[in-house]
């Protein structure tokens, strides 16, 4: 058969639409199609198999990337919808298949992400025998989803797919499951095509913008004397970066991101403080318990940004614009709530605001990220010692990327000096694990980053813990060729709870020494070619030649086993504790 | 301050969903003290009647989590001086006993209760009413020997309601009007930015 189902010209509703007999798998797969997500991460297994006898028909129109592990699935969908802005897909049997989507699902809930998972589950007959393979996976998945709903019945396909991307797509992102029983896949129904879902009476993607807050936080902002505005993914995610920019810039705010909003403004902006939060920059931290009116944009307060919360910008009016009415005032007490979509809120309230320089604050920031370069950044980028720190690596690989890669992390010390250092000239270039902080997280995600935008650089820039928690996925690169090149910055230590163990815990290391194995002759294995270094002179070249190389390459990179991540608010301060060394 | 608060959730009649509802209080470890799910005034929608004992700061929170799930239409959340309430509550006691030791006649007319079913060993009765009222009649009946107590959930008419029929109709449209969506952020005393 070669796809696409011909059946339905969408005819004036009162005729009878003419249908075709159709499988439920077939239904799935056209759905997709409709839908245009046409690439899939998944695995097959028992109760999918019907799906995956269907997809063998549709390979030419359906890519589908078999990867090694259902977490690496998931994963790599999330790095594809964070690359591309569209929702990604995967495919997962029942049972263990399913459970394995588990941190994914709950890291992409958390970071707001995009994503339609398809699992099998076993015949409908079955369900609450303790079947072969028959887990709760609703339940078991209930908290983690957007939304998530079983399919028994094969005629409910169309319309439930439906229903699942406009959700995982709309409003604030995230990933729905949808389970489907295996009778369901085999059954034959009488098909009348595929329609778009753009309405759901209980489900209210898009606020209805009130003008009244949006002039009474222009007045705010207009009074205010020491303005900051601090933006997160909301504004990646809304598409509304020029929206950010053109606020920004006729008010002369200084302006911060979070984890998450990094890349949505260039890093050589003039008005770009830097990163906000436990490993933030010095600036924007202090600063936020001094300025008198707080502008948030898709943001949502998390701990790792705001610090100790009582004493988290009591001093300021809190402006926050966000499309989740849920995120208002949940952390944050807010003084005028903007609730809408940031990219149609940005442009009302740039019009009511009044151009202004802020000379002197914006000063401020500059006296103080001076401090921080002399104290902190100086001695990260260009040390003395003759071994290596993650700041050089990043700062070398700039130089090289002019900002122009996407660079992908896993969770530590690497991501927080990657994201600290790295420059981006582009949105969506930055993609990491920011709220669940999933190690093993980097390596998938950038396989998945790679199709999401096949024309850019993509580097993962992963520990050696990380690397080795989804290190499988590396057959996944070799089988399909995927131009992903691995930065190891190798501290041959779980680096960040190290830091924490010596500042908090009397440099008790209680299992933090980690062991790697050779990572090139591992690379060269799955015919993935590598470099390991470990002087500076090589550093340069070594990066270069990862860059030039045509597909994969791993570079490993030994960098100073003790060294920490600063600036840092330690748990349980304000941000304006933060502390320098 | 702590208090009684009567949650009223309006919902699509979906599977799963109570667990949905019930897994945001108790991932918060709150404890709902009870629970009802019935049909309510609109035909189709679900009506969830929640009572917790928590802050107001905490309660509005907690609705609008409620309110994010997709299935939900609608939460709102009322002290009890803004809702007209009852508990049905049942008592199974020995026939004997009550023939013998209680007057029959009094319990019924005092606390509003009736006989459902009358059998040689055991009589079941049935009344409804505030909490306070159902639990005087236990303490009536217990020296006679209570052999079974079981009270529903609570049941909440909100007073100042005008129903869900207008705003179901506005929520099956593309654009609902702005009235339906009240605005959750202001204050309902004054009409200021105040939260």
């Amino acid at each position: 058969m070669d796809t696409v189902i011909t059946a339905p010209n969408k005819t004036a509703t009162s005729t009878p639409k003419p249908t075709v007999s159709i499988s439920g798998s077939q239904a799935v797969l056209d759905a997709l199609l409709a839908e245009n997500a046409t690439t899939i991460f998944g695995y097959p297994g028992g109760a999918i198999m019907p799906i995956y006898d269907a997809l063998y028909d549709y390979t030419n129109q359906i890519k589908h990337i078999l990867v090694r592990h259902e977490q690496g699935a998931i994963h790599a969908a999330q790095g594809y919808a964070r690359s591309s802005g569209k929702t990604g897909v995967v495919f997962a049997t029942s049972g263990p298949g399913a459970t394995n989507l588990v941190t994914g699902l709950a890291d992409a809930m958390i970071d707001s992400t995009p994503l339609v998972c398809i699992t099998g589950q076993v015949f409908a007959h079955l369900l609450g025998t303790d079947a072969f393979q028959e887990v709760d996976v609703i339940n078991i998945t209930t908290p983690v989803t957007k939304w998530n709903y079983q399919i028994t019945d094969a005629t409910e396909i169309p319309h439930v797919l439906a229903k699942a991307f406009f959700i995982a797509g709309t409003g604030r992102p995230g990933p729905v499951l949808i389970d489907i029983t295996k009778n369901a896949q085999l059954q034959k129904f009488e098909y009348s095509g595929y329609e778009k879902c753009n309405h759901i009476r209980s489900y209210r993607p898009k606020p209805i913008i009130r003008k009244s807050y949006i002039e009474e936080a222009a007045k705010v902002i207009n009074e205010a004397k020491k303005p900051f505005v601090i933006f997160g993914q909301g504004v990646i995610l809304g598409k509304a970066e020029q929206e950010l920019k053109a606020f920004i810039e006729k008010g002369n705010f200084p302006a911060a991101w979070t984890v998450l909003g990094l890349s949505a403004l260039p890093t050589e902006h003039p008005l770009n403080m830097g990163m906000l939060g436990m490993h933030g920059n010095y600036g924007p931290n202090v600063l936020t318990n001094e300025c008198d009116v707080l502008i948030a944009v898709g943001m949502r307060f998390d701990d790792r940004v705001t610090g100790r919360l009582d004493k988290y910008a009591k001093q300021a009016k809190v402006i926050h614009l966000d499309i989740d009415p849920a995120e208002i005032d949940k952390n944050v007490q807010t003084t005028v709530p903007v609730w809408g979509d940031c990219k149609e809120t940005l442009p009302m309230l740039t019009q009511l605001i009044q151009p202004n320089n802020h000379t002197a604050w914006i000063n401020r920031f500059r006296e103080y990220a001076q401090q921080e370069y002399d104290v902190v950044i100086q001695n990260e980028l260009n040390p003395t010692s003759p071994i290596m720190t993650m700041g050089e690596v990043i700062k070398t690989l700039n130089e090289l990327t002019n900002g122009d890669a996407i660079v992908v992390t896993d969770v530590g010390q690497h991501q927080m000096v990657a994201c600290r250092y790295a420059k981006f000239n582009q949105s969506k270039s930055n993609i990491t694990s920011g709220g669940a902080g999933t190690m093993g997280f980097g390596l998938p995600a950038a396989i998945g980053a790679k199709f999401g935008a096949p024309n850019r650089t993509v580097v993962a820039i992963i520990g050696d813990g990380g690397f080795q928690m989804t290190l499988q996925e590396l057959g996944t690169i070799m089988q399909f060729n995927v131009d992903v090149k691995i930065l190891i910055l190798n501290n041959e230590f779980l680096g960040m709870v190290r830091q924490w163990q010596q500042l908090f815990h009397d440099k008790r290391y209680s299992f933090v020494d980690i062991t790697s194995p050779n990572f090139v002759q591992l690379a060269k294995a799955y015919h993935i070619e590598g470099n390991s270094i470990k002087d500076r002179s090589q550093l340069k070249n070594a990066l270069q030649t990862m860059l030039n190389h045509k597909g994969s390459y791993l570079l490993e990179v030994m960098v100073g086993k003790e060294n920490n991540v600063f600036p840092m608010v330690p748990q349980g301060c304000s941000v304006a504790e933060i502390r320098l060394q | 301050m702590k208090k009684e608060y009567t949650i009223t959730v309006y919902t699509e009649n979906q599977i799963g969903l109570l667990n949905r509802i019930a897994i945001i209080f108790s991932r918060r470890k709150i404890n709902i003290e009870s629970l009802n799910t019935s049909p309510s005034e609109s035909e189709g929608i679900h009506r969830f009647t929640i009572l917790i004992n928590e802050t107001e700061e905490v309660v509005r929170k907690l609705c609008r989590q409620i309110e994010k799930q997709v299935e939900v239409l609608k939460a709102y959340y009322n002290t009890e001086d803004e809702i007209v309430w009852q508990e049905l509550a049942m008592y199974k006691v020995s026939t004997d006993a009550i023939a013998e030791k209680v007057k029959v006649e009094r319990l019924l007319r005092e606390y509003g209760a009736r006989a459902v079913v009358i059998r040689k060993d055991y009589t079941v009765f049935e009344t409804s009413g505030h909490r306070e009222e159902t639990d005087r009649l236990i303490k009536v009946l217990e020296p006679h020997g209570l052999i079974e107590f079981v009270r529903s959930a609570r049941v909440a008419i909100i007073k100042s309601s005008n129903g869900f029929h207008e705003k179901l109709k506005q929520f099956e449209q593309l654009e609902p009007g702005e009235e339906v969506i009240e605005n959750e952020y202001l204050s309902k005393q004054a009409e200021v930015f105040s939260m």
